[in-house]
């Protein structure tokens, strides 16, 4: 039995399995009939012998094409369209490291379903239409600002669309407005804690009671020190732009994953090499098609993330399925002297190490035949010390953790507080000199 | 009887000890000791000045993370085997030296003074006094440099 203070946004959120199952089937039907007018899914279905107005539903799934971020990027800008241009509402795009953008389009319809589903992610993780929400992800191509912007308004909670950017002045708005809520990347949210005392302000005194971070992975170490640091409690949600955004999946109180909306999203959890399903509680790839969206529907989209889910009961009472951490990103995924490593194992040492902040750099280079990696590591203020022992202990410590977690030793090189690069959006973890310089 | 002291943390490469030498000589600030620890990667420095809140502003308003604490002043005979002696009370007492540094002192002082930073402070700090060792008042310890 669900809590008797646990509100759902949507009662779909508690559809049984036989139910939810039946709605899945029906709406990959529409979907596959829908993304056969992209020229991409047309050829590929017919390639596989898939008649899209006649597709065999959930059992005839791995009949279905998978799409790669390439194959969008293959079809810039707007080649996945499955509507014309005159449907469109509004363009998003994810920022791309060889400098164009994926662009991702909506219908008003999507627009809405959108809205709709962050609603429920931050219903789920505690945020009630009577509180105010303070929004630090930055407003633009991005989906993070105006993706929660517009759930928060669903919800019927108040925004400050503070955007990116200026944290001095971001601290000077939460201590002003007293927010209930702080929406933003979790790195960032331990930026503004660490301005916010180098203001001289306590930041777990700004009145803040809950955090919704997503856009890049974190850990639960990092969970522990953003709820001590703000004096929050704080949620984990995901979601990636060329699914929808935001709003895919999110915690509810239990916080023993993040739900899956299944009813609009259909997940397979896939060996990333053999592309073959793993079993409930393993990680995979996590490979998304998107059961209702309009202007660019996906088939089985291939995310790169790794995960695993679980499927058991919850007792909050909602049925999706439930996602564990992102433990890693194929392509962030590490190969160094042959040993899979990602950041995220790296992050998880640093804050098993008392006193260590989550500010890293990893560098990897291949000087000789071996490869090197370097992690750099940003001592905190309160740790630093007059005394070489308590430093040198200090790295050692980082030292022992990174081996003991990844199996394989990093020269650990301590660097002056404040000396990473910050950022708004994705935190830059890795520096692989190997690839060479990214492509022009 | 305590002195303030400021300590930073310094990567191991070009610049990173002229940052803090520049910004408080531009500030007109004398540093009257120091003393450098080192590893092949990172080190600390940590300063004497006369004023040393006005040179931590200085040095975090140039964007340096600057630890404050608390070293021991003593005054010793300036002649040979005074340094060993006081050592040699430490020793008996099984207490440890977690570092210490000279204070120059002007020629006509008639003493040399050293800056001490102890594993336990307050039980060193008995057994110097026990001892008839002149540990100074921070003011004391300045007036033998002018």
């Amino acid at each position: 039995m669900p809590a008797p203070d646990e509100r759902t946004h949507d009662p779909a959120e508690r559809l049984e399995a036989g139910a939810l199952r039946r709605l899945q089937d029906r709406r990959l039907r529409e979907v596959v009939a829908r993304a056969a007018a992209v020229p991409f899914y047309a050829a590929a279905l017919e390639r596989r012998g898939v008649d899209p107005a006649a597709f065999g539903g959930l059992d005839h799934l791995d009949r279905l094409p998978l799409t790669t971020k390439q194959d969008l990027r293959d079809h810039y800008p707007l080649g996945f369209l499955a509507v014309p241009r005159s449907a469109l509402a509004r363009i998003h795009g994810s920022s791309g490291t060889t400098g164009r953008p994926t662009f991702v389009a909506y219908t008003a319809r999507d627009l809405d379903t959108w809205a709709g589903l962050v609603a429920r992610v931050l219903v789920a993780g505690g945020l009630r239409p009577e509180h105010l929400v303070h929004v630090a992800f930055g407003y633009g191509l991005f989906t993070g600002g105006f993706g929660l912007h517009q759930g928060i308004e669903r919800v019927g909670a108040a925004v400050i669309p503070a955007a990116g950017g200026n944290t001095p002045r971001q601290v000077m708005l939460l201590e002003d407005l007293r927010p209930e809520a702080l929406v933003c990347t979790p790195s960032y949210a331990l930026h503004v804690a660490e301005v916010a005392r180098g203001l001289g302000k306590d930041p777990a005194a700004l009145g803040l009671r809950l955090g919704h971070f997503g856009g890049e992975p974190w850990t639960e170490e990092m969970r522990g020190e953003l709820e001590r640091q703000l004096g929050i409690q704080a949620f984990n949600n995901y979601g990636l732009s060329e699914v929808i955004g935001p709003g895919v999946a999110g915690e509810c109180r239990a916080r023993g994953g993040m739900h899956v909306a299944e009813d609009h999203f259909l997940l397979e959890v896939l060996d990333p090499a053999t592309l073959r399903p793993v079993p409930d509680g393993r990680p995979g790839e996590l490979v998304f098609t998107t059961l209702t969206r309009e202007a660019m529907p996906v088939l089985r989209y291939r995310t790169r993330d790794i995960a695993a889910v679980e499927r058991g009961p919850c007792p909050c009472g909602r049925t999706g399925a439930r996602l564990g951490r992102i433990v890693g990103r194929s392509d962030d995924m590490l190969v160094i002297r042959g040993v899979n490593v990602y950041p995220s194992q790296v992050e998880e040492a640093l804050l098993r190490v008392e006193g260590t902040a989550p500010h890293y750099l990893i560098e990897v280079a291949r000087p000789g035949t071996l490869d090197e990696a370097v992690v750099k590591v940003e001592i905190r203020a309160e740790e630093l010390s007059d005394e070489m022992r308590r430093m040198v202990s200090l790295r050692d410590r980082i030292d022992h953790e990174i081996h003991a977690v990844t199996g394989i030793r990093m020269a650990v090189e301590l660097v002056a507080p404040g000396t990473l690069e910050r950022s708004q959006g994705k935190a830059r973890r890795v520096l692989d000199h190997r690839r060479g310089p990214p492509a022009a | 009887m305590m002195l303030r002291q400021l300590s930073l943390f310094l990567e191991n490469r070009p610049g990173q000890l002229r940052a803090p030498c520049r910004a408080l000589a531009d500030a007109g600030i004398d540093i009257l000791t120091l003393s450098l620890a080192d590893t092949a990667q990172f080190g600390i420095l940590r300063l004497i000045v006369r004023d040393w809140e006005r040179a931590r502003t200085v040095l975090q308003a140039a964007g340096m993370v600057v630890n404050v604490t608390e070293v021991v002043p003593v005054a010793l005979a300036d002649r040979a085997g005074a340094l060993a002696e006081l050592l040699g009370h430490l020793e008996e007492a099984g207490l440890g030296v977690e570092y210490m540094y000279a204070f120059p002192v002007r020629s006509t002082a008639g003493k040399a003074a050293l800056l001490f930073r102890f594993e336990r402070p307050e039980e060193a700090l008995q057994v110097l006094r026990l001892r008839g060792v002149e540990v100074l008042e921070p003011e004391a310890l300045l007036a033998l440099r002018a």
